[in-house]
């Protein structure tokens, strides 16, 4: 499915300061849906290309890293267990810098 | 609009409005609250509640001119726009400034100074830049150079504090407002527990500091979530949304300090975000509160003690303001080490010597000054 991934606060230069990235991402096999969990690995495997500390911690994101869905919170949509649909927005921001 | 209700009602249960206008789709869960909030009544309530903190705790009057310790990061950019906006909407009648401070860190502050540049068109505020190089001969990228990365933080926080006080003194401001909310508040509460150091921790959480020194200084984001302070430009301005303010983006910089990665406080900050996560450590704000007046009720005396003015040693003069604790003698301490090639010896420890050597005497003078100053990742706007 397409999808559109966004990296701000700093997160974007992890992937080669790219802000934006337009990806085309395949379903596991056997799975009929993608879940952020999965985005997740996917992510962290193709989009990050330095440091995956900073943005991910264990199943998660690290602490500090918001994620928005479609503008919308990723907690109010269950975390991990959001599904992903074709054409949605994620945002990835961290709040982990100075202001 | 349609796809954020399908994923609510894949999650299971009924689509939830937002908890206050009970109309739109919640875009936000706020992070004090839990309660799910649309994006129209979140950035309602988020001004609503800064003009609520400035207004209860008197922070400012009216005619007072006021600085905004600007950094070009999220907390100080969205400061600048919010009072100004509220300014505005309430007459408070404040004449505001932007203050920044350039360390002198290449790819760091170069580029967060261009941000506060165009907020200073953007907003129509104006602007003064202060650097280390013009006050004190030393750019950050000299001191690393120097010594290293291991107590770089301690030099620049003591350097940009009275950098703030001498632009703040240069503009002819009342007072100085930083950006620093409650996350970072919370932060601090814990170094200073970590460190022992209960002079600072009673005064840590105070809204407004110094009132009795060259300059006061308060901080209006002092209730306010660092989440919603990072989620308010996407509220405000969204590219995705259908409804632009009239800046296309609100503008800010942010990328971690490149000579902070040892600060104690990212330690800090790791641990309470990792707390969070767990349920029964969901307030923070909570935590901090609380650990005010624990250690109050637990010293009063200590605590009074500590607030009376203390001697700066390197003048004999007694100090203005116990806040401020010979904060002109630790910034001379500081540079004479640089300038004489002996930048380690106020770094170190009073008893058992230093950790990096230098001028035994000296130290143990300038240790009980110096040995707990606060280290602070570079790029944020220090107390």
């Amino acid at each position: 499915m397409q999808l559109t991934l966004e990296f701000g606060g700093g997160l974007e230069l992890l992937c080669d300061s790219e802000k934006i990235h337009k990806v085309n991402v395949d379903l596991p096999n056997g799975v009929e849906e993608l879940t952020m969990k999965d985005l997740l690995s996917w992510v962290r495997t193709n989009v990050i290309k330095e440091r995956p500390e900073m943005f991910i911690k264990g199943d998660t994101v690290r602490p500090g890293v918001l994620v928005l869905v479609n503008d919308c919170d990723w907690e109010l949509s269950g975390q991990l267990e959001t599904t992903i649909e074709d054409k949605d927005v994620i945002v990835f921001i961290s709040t982990l810098h100075g202001g | 609009m349609e796809r954020g209700e399908a994923k609510s009602k894949k999650a299971g249960g009924p689509p939830r409005l937002c908890c206050i206008c009970n109309e739109r789709r919640p875009v936000l869960k706020r992070p004090r609250t839990l309660q799910q909030i649309c994006r129209e009544c979140f950035y309602e309530v988020f001004e609503e509640e800064i003009h609520q903190a400035i207004v209860n705790n008197g922070l400012f009057k009216s005619g007072e001119r006021v600085a905004i310790g600007a950094s070009g990061g999220k907390d100080s950019t969205v400061l600048a726009y919010v009072l100004s906006e509220l300014n505005k909407r309430h007459s408070y009648g404040l004449d505001l400034f932007l203050l920044s401070i350039d360390e002198g860190i290449t790819g760091y502050r170069d580029d967060s100074l261009e941000t506060v540049k165009r907020n200073e068109l953007q907003y129509g505020l104006p602007l003064k830049i202060l650097s280390y190089k013009d006050l004190y001969g030393w750019t950050m990228d000299d001191i690393v150079k120097m010594i290293g990365l291991k107590n770089n933080c301690t030099f620049c926080g003591v350097f940009r504090r009275q950098a703030l006080d001498r632009g703040a003194a240069l503009l002819k401001v009342d007072k100085l407002v930083t950006g620093h909310n409650a996350d970072d508040i919370a932060e601090t509460v814990l170094l200073n527990i970590l460190r022992g150091d209960i002079a600072r921790l009673s005064r840590c959480t105070s809204i407004t500091t110094g009132e009795d020194g060259p300059i006061p200084r308060c901080k209006p984001f002092k209730y306010t979530y660092e989440k919603e302070i990072v989620i308010y430009p996407f509220a405000v301005s969204n590219p995705h949304s259908h409804t632009y303010a009239y800046f296309k983006k609100l503008d800010y910089f942010s990328t971690e300090c490149i000579y902070s990665p040892n600060a104690y406080r990212g330690f800090a900050r790791e641990f309470i975000k990792d707390l969070e996560r767990l349920r029964f450590f969901v307030q923070t704000f909570a935590f901090y509160i609380r650990q005010e007046l624990f250690w109050i009720s637990l010293n009063p005396v200590k605590t009074s003690e500590l607030r009376r003015p203390r001697k700066c040693l390197s003048k004999g003069r007694v100090s203005v303001a116990a806040t401020f604790l010979a904060r002109n003698g630790a910034k001379r301490v500081l540079l004479d080490g640089l300038n004489r090639g002996l930048p380690k010896m106020s770094i170190g420890r009073a008893r058992g010597g230093g950790v990096n050597g230098g001028d035994h005497k000296k130290e143990t003078k300038a240790g009980s000054t110096v040995k707990t100053l606060e280290s602070k990742q570079c790029g944020s706007l220090d107390f």
